[in-house]
């Protein structure tokens, strides 16, 4: 039963930091109805410039500060060269229109900082806390990590109810009535990818922090899908509900399925479980609902 | 001026339905494949063949078969890479448990039972649409190169999990040059090209397309939606499991079951997006974009003369690849194919535009 | 059709350039392939900038081998198979003879080609381990080490810290793997051992590419292995090291096969990498007469490749190592087929099974205790596959155990059985060697 639990709660920690990854596909898609490929290499992008302004010597805060500078800079350079070109386009034209930027960002970043691995220690500890008796293993850094996630998440949805955020809503639901009600639409994806870009430097640093800041850390967009589609597109909280969802489910299943088909499910797993609750409500499970006309 | 229909009638229903309705058109693809099939064989060194041609003909082909299930049926697959696997997993069982049976049977089944895998992870695709229906296909992306490591039976029980190709020989002729394995290829995709071609154009075709315009309008004028999308699924699968299985026996050799993975599946997506969905030219273009292009890119760089290092190279490749991705996306969004065709009608009314 | 003409005037273009290339070679092209971008870029970089700085060095402190001038050849593969064959076939057409993959799926595809191109395929410690058998595979050679010479010798290593094999019964013992072909290859071996000792064994496969292990972590916690043999690739060898440091497995329990201890894996996993120990098949002392000459003949007058930046990681000496068997082998092939002249496929192939390195010429070449005596023969692709226990202090690794001979006499039956089952798939006779 303990190890059950410290499974659970460690599955449940993983998939926080999913999520991390996860929430910056929703911003977008939200506001945008773009899926964005280059995630992964946006949140490699932020942690390499996080990483390598904190090897040059500059003081973390600063570092911190200027890597939000250079993701609300690639944000306007997003929006002036790409977007702004593919209004009303079909979703898989742009689509594929973030998979060059995602070549782009993956050989940019590393053209100025290199391919080898970056340590990144930002302080937070990495001791294991035990509960119940020493039975249950818990890492303190997972914690910090649900910690920021939280913060994430209920900043983004005080954002939400900001009067940018109402406009970045009423741009999801209709491009042109959001137009013409006056709501600048270059201006709002500025802010959103903005935001995407910020996200992806929490996620980054946090990532980083584990594995080092490299090149595999665009895979992780990967690991994002199945909770992006069991979330829902559209949800901000389905992200992180997601995002636990599938962690605790994978976990357990590698755990206590595994054995009996000779282990390493866990990545099929995840989808799998993904598609068994799509089967269910074919939307996600905050997205919202599908209604269609002739 | 050479270039026109006007003055061209049609007096047969064969002459209206012909492929290429314009008799330069059919000189033109004549020349093509006498090209393909007679030209390139006369000029071609080992390092075309082997290095370019091959992996392009069978990633066209993969690409192809992805096109009639995304781009003409507007399902969203994934599942690119872990079909063409099984397509090769198949086609080596059948090679090594079934000797002397004919490499032709040998690459109809192992397309036959991809389309029986894939119509199984198509199913999902009754209810689940658009880029959530890419999941169904990532879990038999996840999960079939998993079992083909934990089944053993799959790979013979070979330590690495790793399959070998036998020689290859088609009734007496051995498969064994570069340009016979080029040849073998190309005429398997030209063949296979056609076929696709000849069932967009009938009925099977025209079912996918009206269902990925608008599925539920297709289904109130009585197209059954559950047969047009698993056919999809079907003659998608077949065509990509052959891809797989020309992949592997013509051009790798051999390979691990982990090679067939999402790369693969995403390298297609990308081929067809960027050639033009719904264009079967498009799946050519698109492969030539995106397998050869990089290929080439590097190569830029020092035939100019710049001597810059391998690691700048291909950071700077990334980058310019990305770019033309986006280049070309906002040129022509719809596709490296939509450009020929608009440089086609350029050419009809030249050189009189108006 | 209009990419079938792109591509016949581009590949005109290329083929030219190509062959200009090729006219100007008076000297010995030495391929190199390499991964310098991408995900796997950071286990890359270290082992391609040792490579050709030996190289470069034989040109600038020898004045090339027997005065033939060396030129490597880099091309970027990217990890990726149809980039390898495509950088494959670009440096044989460039004149190379010799072609280090540094992939497994790479080697797999260049195994087929290589007896019909005549090129030599040199994979050093990967690929597949029954290529040793030089009768069935005369072009592969897999010296000086195999991956299942290096669970032998972990098994030795760990039976002997445990004190004796007969210690072993009853204990357990952990094998993490990432679960691909690299991986699975020493399953078979591990089995038998464990029959044979008499230790449990736990096989844990880790879904590739690592990034997240937490499940598998706790697994191991709750299993409680007295050993965890590691052979992890990429970034998921520092997220072992880390999560192992988090459920609190002592790292000196850990050994790692040579491609998961390399500098950029324990550097990425910080602190917890300390006392993490690695498999290697040369040494990793840094006091050798050869890096002094790369220092002074390379670095100190900025020739090095990326200005000496990765000098003296065990990647960077697992590169030079790779160099310095490949021009022992063209030495050697100099010696029998005339000096100061270049080498072809097959005379190069000759020189590897020709290669003599005694504990003599070792010295000579300034590798005093780095290189382990190696001869290859015609029928021996492999040699002894002496392997050495390294430990991460931190800041370095330092050798902790003498060089460990593996079981070859349990290996050979294993070889033989795959090279066969290779043999028979490939309806291949099997070439006669005189058994030397």
């Amino acid at each position: 039963m303990a190890f059950f639990l410290e499974v659970l709660i460690g599955g449940l920690m993983a998939g926080v930091m999913y999520s991390l990854v996860a929430l910056g596909f929703v911003l977008i898609f939200k506001a945008s109805g773009v899926f964005n490929f280059a995630q992964g290499a946006m949140v490699l992008f932020a942690g390499l410039f996080f990483v390598g302004f904190t090897e040059l010597g500059v003081p973390m805060w600063l570092a911190l500060l200027l890597t939000v500078g250079v993701m609300v800079l690639l944000a306007g350079v997003i929006e002036r060269l790409v977007l702004r070109h593919l209004v009303n386009q079909e979703g898989i034209i742009l689509f594929m229109a973030t998979i060059g930027v995602s070549f782009f960002l993956d050989g940019f970043g590393q053209l100025i900082w290199g391919s080898n691995v970056r340590q990144l220690d930002i302080g937070i500890p990495t001791d294991p806390i035990f509960l119940m008796d020493g039975e249950i293993l818990i890492q303190s850094f997972d914690l910090w990590a649900a910690l920021v996630a939280g913060t994430l998440l209920a900043a983004l949805v005080v954002f939400q109810k900001t009067r940018t955020g109402r406009a970045l809503r009423a741009v999801a639901d209709d491009h042109q009535a959001a137009q013409s009600v006056g709501i600048p639409l270059n201006v709002i994806w500025i802010i959103v990818w903005a935001i995407a870009g910020l996200v992806a430097l929490v996620a980054g640093v946090m990532w980083g922090s584990k594995l080092g800041v490299q090149p595999a850390i665009v895979s992780l967009a990967l690991k994002a899908l199945p909770v992006l589609i069991l979330g829902g597109f559209t949800s901000i909280p389905g992200a992180i509900l997601g995002g636990l969802i599938i962690g605790a489910g994978e976990k357990l299943a590698e755990v206590y399925i595994g054995p009996l088909f000779g282990g390493g499910i866990e990545n099929w797993f995840a989808y799998v479980l993904a598609l068994g609750f799509l089967l269910i409500r074919p939307q996600g499970l905050f997205g919202e609902k599908l209604i269609e006309r002739v | 001026m050479l270039y026109r229909e006007s003055g061209q009638y049609k007096t047969t229903y064969g002459a209206d339905q012909a492929i290429f309705t314009i008799p330069q058109d059919r000189v033109f693809f004549a020349l093509l494949m006498l090209v393909a099939f007679v030209g390139i064989p006369l000029v071609a060194t080992n390092y075309v063949y082997t290095a370019l041609l091959i992996p392009f003909l069978c990633l066209s082909l993969a690409a192809l078969g992805l096109n009639i299930l995304t781009g003409y049926c507007g399902q969203l697959s994934l599942g690119t890479g872990a079909f063409m696997g099984v397509g090769a997993v198949a086609a080596w069982n059948l090679a090594t448990r079934v000797p002397d049976l004919n490499l032709v049977v040998i690459f109809i089944l192992a397309g036959l039972v991809t389309a029986a895998v894939g119509m199984f992870f198509g199913l999902p695709s009754l209810r689940i649409k658009g880029f959530y229906l890419a999941v169904a296909t990532l879990a038999a992306q996840f999960f079939l190169p998993w079992l083909f490591v934990k089944w053993g039976w799959l790979t013979n029980h070979a330590a690495s999990g790793v399959i070998t190709v036998p020689p290859l020989t088609l009734l007496g002729w051995s498969i064994d040059t570069p340009m016979e394995k080029y040849l073998f290829a190309l005429g398997v995709v030209a063949i296979l090209a056609l076929g696709a071609k000849n069932m967009i154009r009938s009925n099977p075709g025209r079912q996918w397309m009206a269902i990925r315009d608008m599925d539920i309008a297709a289904e109130i004028i009585g197209i059954r939606p559950v047969v047009a999308k698993l056919t999809a699924f079907a003659v998608s699968s077949f065509y990509i499991g052959v891809a797989g299985a020309l992949y592997l026996f013509v051009y790798l050799g051999s390979a691990e079951p982990d090679g067939f993975g999402i790369n693969l599946s995403f390298q297609a997506l990308f081929m067809i997006i960027i050639g033009g969905l719904g264009s079967i030219l498009g799946s050519f273009l698109g492969a030539f974009f995106i397998l050869l292009l990089p290929i080439f890119l590097t190569r830029v760089p020092p035939m100019l003369g710049f001597d810059l290092s391998t690691a700048l190279v291909s950071h700077l490749e990334f980058m310019v690849f990305g770019a033309l991705i986006v280049f070309f996306l906002i040129v022509e969004p719809h596709g490296l194919a939509r450009l020929w065709q608009i440089t086609k009608e350029k050419l009809r009314v030249w050189p009189f535009p108006y | 059709m209009k990419a079938s003409k792109w591509i016949a005037s581009l590949v005109v273009g290329a083929a030219l350039a190509g062959s200009a290339f090729a006219a100007l070679a008076q000297e010995q092209v030495i391929p190199s392939m390499v991964y310098r971008t991408g995900p796997y870029a950071p286990s890359g970089i270290p082992v391609a900038d040792g490579f050709s700085d030996y190289i470069n060095l034989m040109n600038e402190r020898d004045g090339g081998l027997n005065g033939v001038k060396l030129r490597v050849e880099e091309c970027e593969t990217q990890y990726n198979t149809e980039r390898g064959v495509e950088c494959y076939e670009r440096l044989k057409a460039l004149g190379g003879t010799i072609f280090s993959p540094y992939s497994t799926g790479i080697t797999y595809a260049l195994i087929d080609r290589a007896p019909t191109d005549k090129s030599v395929i040199f994979s050093m410690g990967y690929g597949r381990a029954s290529a040793t058998v030089g009768n069935i595979f005369p072009w592969v050679f897999t010296a000086p080490a195999t991956y299942w010479g290096g669970a032998s010798a972990g098994i030795q290593y760990i039976a002997k810290e445990m004190g004796g094999k007969d210690k072993l019964k009853g204990k357990k013992i952990a094998y993490v793997y990432i679960d691909i072909a690299y991986g699975k290859e020493p399953i078979p071996v591990f089995q038998n051992y464990a029959q044979e000792l008499g230790f449990q064994l736990e096989l844990v496969p880790v879904p590739a590419p690592g990034l997240e292990q937490k499940s598998i972590w706790l697994q191991i916690r709750q299993m409680r292995p007295d050993y965890v043999y590691l052979q992890g690739w990429g970034a998921m060898n520092a997220v072992s090291l880390k999560e192992a440091a988090a459920v609190g497995f002592a790292r000196e329990k850990m050994v790692g096969i040579w491609w998961s201890s390399q500098d950029s894996d324990v550097q990425a996993a910080g602190p917890a990498a300390k006392g993490y120990k690695g498999l290697s098949f040369h040494g990793a002392s840094k006091d050798l007469q050869v890096l002094k000459d790369m220092k002074k003949f390379l670095v100190d007058k900025g020739k090095a490749s990326q200005n000496g930046k990765h000098f003296g990681e065990i990647g960077y000496l697992r590169g030079a190592a790779n160099a310095m068997f490949t021009v022992e082998a063209l030495r050697a092939a100099q010696e029998k087929h005339g000096k100061g002249k270049v080498m072809n496929g097959e005379q190069s192939r000759d020189g590897f099974e020709a290669i003599n390195l005694t504990d003599a010429s070792i010295e000579k070449l300034g590798l005093k205790g780095f290189l382990q005596p190696l001869k290859l023969a015609c029928d021996n692709h492999l040699g002894d596959g002496k392997i050495l226990v390294v430990q991460w202090q931190g800041d370095q690794w330092k050798p902790v155990s003498d060089w460990i001979l593996p079981e070859n006499q349990k290996l050979w039956p294993l070889y033989l059985k795959d090279a066969d089952s290779y043999a028979r798939e490939k309806n291949i006779a099997s070439r006669t060697c005189a058994r030397s």
